[in-house]
């Protein structure tokens, strides 16, 4: 185990209190909303925010623990963190950002640097080495900052939103690089986001946090078929499908073909929103282009709407009303259309 | 052409209250060059007794400069950092000299730093002296220009980011590491112009230095006292030329200060 | 807006009245009297016989060493009457034809300030080039400073070392007062105005220089009937029987 934690924090009206297990080599990513606690969550794990009860331990240490009076700054702890706004120190040129935790370690100078360079090289960005972090654009930015966080070696990785500055164009390309980045990485990673694709492509396990409490945790799949809020079913219950587009045409790895609105090429990500498929009794009628015959293997129902998991050739979730679930007579193993209007399919490069 | 008409339309009312705030500061050093000696200005500067007097005011100012910082900078740190009760009356305290007229901060030290002053006269036993001696000098210039480096300092680590501040201690560096590192560069700018400042104000000082210190020529008699004196002796027109030496002197620090030291990216 | 402008209005009124109102003592004549700083509590003292004489007067004083003064009017100060502690520095007045004929009014004599009790046992001029003595004088420039060093010379003695040359001779006396120098060569007139706070070690005659206090009109001034009623009034009035009771020796 290469973190255990337990935190609990409170203050003013707000209290946080999770529990938490990440291994070597797993990278968990927290969702919640806004307020939700995931921010105070990374602070009290990196040290920045003291416990008011709890315990944690990385790789073995205990690093807070109120009960027995025990409390490491974040200096003392095997960590990185990635901060949503990089925080790059605007006074010293990227290679000095990065070979920064090793200096603060007792590294000498001559070695901090060459394994910052070995970093930079990693990462594609040795040839802005002496430049300063004013003229790198966001991306640039975000992966100095990863940089700078690993080559340290720690432990423990802490990302916080560190997609969420970027722009919606870089935001797809940067979370590629990140992916391949993190994956090179195997101490133990703990991603917070509110992004659901984030969450869907980089997560082995996902953890629901919302007003300070752990409300789900579990692989994307599980989540998404058993929503458990509709905030988690708006969240993560979105489909996702890969496949390679050719102008307006996207072949899913399944076989499957998506019309889209927009115009791309190569290896995408493809993602509807549950609510945006619609189900029909028979074969719609009209210039509907995304229609596939499916049977229904699973209704769950949450509030006011029925999540509906249907299989066939492209397997599909949707969000339908209970009304329409019994207008339509649906159940498990009936025979459904679903539809899905090329304006409601966003497309990513992969 | 485009960028001519782009650029930014400076109001009638700040022109015109730069230029004269501008000749305000021109037209008494014109004053000053008008005036000067210049046959015997040659002679006045090599006199030994100003030669003196102006490696005295320059050794002086620099050493209560280092005072100043050695001193000033924990306290600006702690006063913008640490909240503490009465935070607001040490401020007050730590600038009063600033507002003091400058006899009177020379009398203030008298009385605690004297022969016979409240920690005085125990330094006096133990067989540091400070009044009639260089040491005196430089603590009279101190007493007054600190408050300049303080106020400039204090008031740029308390502008510091201090998610940075945070960044660093995730990345292992230690307080004072991340004082070293981070906070004191991000704080250059103001560092230099508080020194700066601090020590134009110690070079021109004159009422504290004399009434605590003394005058005497080599050891206590800094330029601005000396000129004072020559003003009345047999050549006064020579304490107009000293007046421009200190002028020079002071102008070419100023305008040593390139643009580029003063921001941080 | 015009609350202000009424707040302000009355303010200069007042102060208006208030300036007017202060010299108005059975309309005695304000005038400038730039005098050396012995001079101090002598003049001060001379106020009431002033304000009560024929003509009243009301003189304003800056007190200040003799050679400061005498640059001030030389640039253009505004003083109705110059009193000098040497002849020195009025006869650089004289010179450049700033002032009347002056006259003299006033002597003084040399002497030693010591703390009171004598601690470090000075009984001579030649006790003060003693190590671990620290003395005090006036500047050079100033008249009691340079009757500091005649004195040593004409004592046959080396040329005094010391710690500090004072801008007037009341502050080489401060320092004495305050414990910072164990002695400083004043005029026998600031050890008596100091009563208990210092001691006088007399200087013989022999070694002794005598300071002669010339005092003249300035001719710029613009109340000359005043200024010449203070001059007379020093030399020969009222205010020459203050100065013999602060210590001065008479015009001789």
């Amino acid at each position: 185990m290469s973190l255990q934690a337990h935190v609990r924090v409170a203050f003013g009206a707000f209290s946080l209190d999770a529990e938490v297990c990440v291994d070597d080599d797993e990278l968990c990513v927290l969702v919640g909303p806004n307020g939700a606690g995931k921010t105070t969550f990374l602070r009290a794990l990196s040290g920045l925010l003291p416990l008011d009860d709890g315990c944690v331990r990385i790789a073995g240490d205990v690093v807070d623990n109120p009960r027995d009076d025990v409390f490491v700054p974040p200096e003392g702890r095997s960590i990185g963190v990635v901060f949503q706004d990089s925080l790059l120190f605007p006074h010293m040129t990227v290679l000095e950002n990065v070979a920064f935790g090793l200096r603060a370690r007792a590294v000498r100078r001559p070695q901090a640097r060459a394994r910052a360079l070995e970093w930079l090289e990693r990462i594609g960005l040795a040839d802005r080495r002496d430049d300063r972090p004013g003229t790198l654009s966001g991306g640039q930015a975000q992966r100095v900052a990863l940089a700078r966080a690993l080559a340290p070696e720690p432990a423990l990785l802490l990302l916080d939103e560190p997609l969420a500055a970027l722009d919606v164009q870089h935001r797809a390309s940067v979370r590629r690089e990140l992916r391949e980045l993190l994956a090179g990485f195997h101490g133990a990673r703990i991603l917070v986001t509110h992004d659901a694709v984030d969450a869907l492509t980089l997560a082995d396990r996902i953890m629901i946090l919302e007003e300070g409490r752990i409300t789900q945790v579990g692989t994307a799949d599980n989540i998404a078929a058993r929503p458990r809020s509709a905030y988690v079913a708006d969240l993560v219950g979105v489909n996702l499908f890969h496949g390679t587009a050719t102008g307006q045409t996207i072949r899913l790895t399944g076989g499957a073909t998506l019309t889209v609105a927009e115009h791309h090429d190569g290896p995408v990500l493809a993602v509807v929103a549950p609510s945006a498929v619609v189900l029909h009794e028979t074969a719609p009628a009209g210039t509907a282009r995304n229609v596939w015959p499916g049977v229904i293997v699973g209704l769950e129902r949450y509030g006011d709407r029925v999540r509906v998991r249907v299989d066939g050739a492209l397997p599909i979730v949707a969000d339908v009303t209970a009304e329409a679930i019994s207008a339509l007579g649906l159940r498990v193993d009936s025979r459904v259309w679903a539809a899905v209007k090329a304006t409601e399919i966003a497309v990513f490069p992969s | 052409m485009g960028r001519d008409r782009a650029r930014t339309r400076v109001p009638g009312i700040a022109l015109a209250g730069a230029v004269i705030a501008v000749l305000c500061f021109a037209i008494p050093l014109a004053g000053l060059v008008w005036r000067a000696p210049w046959s015997s200005a040659w002679d006045a500067v090599r006199d030994h007794e100003a030669v003196q007097a102006l490696r005295l005011s320059l050794v002086t100012s620099i050493l209560a400069t280092a005072v100043a910082v050695l001193l000033g900078v924990p306290l600006a740190w702690v006063q913008a950092r640490v909240e503490y009760r009465g935070r607001t009356v040490v401020r007050a305290l730590t600038t009063l000299p600033m507002v003091l007229p400058p006899v009177v901060g020379g009398v203030a030290l008298s009385l605690a730093l004297g022969r016979r002053g409240l920690v005085g006269q125990y330094l006096d036993d133990a067989g540091v002296h400070l009044p009639f001696h260089v040491p005196g000098a430089v603590a009279a210039e101190a007493f007054v220009a600190m408050p300049f480096l303080v106020l400039t300092l204090e008031a740029a680590f308390r502008a510091t980011d201090r998610s940075l501040e945070e960044a660093a201690r995730t990345l292992g560096a230690s307080p004072m590491s991340v004082f070293r590192r981070v906070t004191l560069p991000l704080a250059r700018p103001s560092l230099i112009a508080g020194v700066v400042l601090c020590w134009a104000r110690a070079l021109g000082e004159f009422g504290a230095t004399i009434t605590f210190a003394g005058n005497f020529p080599g050891r206590t008699q800094t330029l601005p006292l000396f000129v004072y004196v020559t003003r009345e002796g047999a050549n006064p027109d020579a304490a107009i030329v000293l007046s421009l030496l200190l002028v020079v002197v002071s102008f070419a620090v100023l305008l040593s200060l390139r643009d580029r030291w003063l921001s941080v990216r | 807006m015009r609350r202000t402008v009424s707040i302000i209005a009355s303010v200069c009124v007042i102060a208006g009245a208030s300036a007017c109102g202060s010299g108005n003592k059975k309309d005695a004549q304000a005038i400038n009297v730039f005098a050396a700083a012995s001079l101090t509590e002598a003049f001060n003292a001379s106020r009431s016989l002033l304000a009560a004489g024929h003509p009243p007067l009301a003189p304003a004083y800056n007190f200040a060493g003799s050679s400061a003064l005498a640059q001030q009017i030389t640039q253009g100060a505004p003083a109705d009457v110059f009193a000098s502690a040497d002849e020195k520095n009025m006869q650089v007045l004289v010179d450049a034809k700033l002032v009347e004929i002056p006259t003299v009014f006033a002597r003084n004599k040399l002497q030693i300030a010591v703390a009171p009790g004598n601690p470090k046992k000075i009984e001579s001029l030649a006790d003060l080039e003693r190590n671990g003595v620290v003395l005090v004088v006036a500047d050079k420039n100033v008249p009691a400073g340079r009757y500091a060093l005649q004195a040593f010379s004409k004592a046959g003695l080396p040329p005094p070392r010391p710690r500090s040359l004072e801008l007037d001779v009341k502050a080489a006396l401060a320092k004495v007062v305050s414990g910072d120098a164990d002695a400083a060569i004043v005029y026998v007139t600031d050890v008596k105005a100091a009563g208990a706070r210092v001691q006088g070690v007399d200087i013989p005659d022999t070694q002794n220089v005598i300071a002669t206090y010339p005092i003249a009109v300035v001719k710029a001034t613009k109340h000359r009937a005043a200024a010449q009623a203070f001059v007379d009034d020093m030399v020969s009035g009222a205010g020459q029987t203050v100065l013999r009771s602060r210590g001065f020796l008479g015009p001789g």
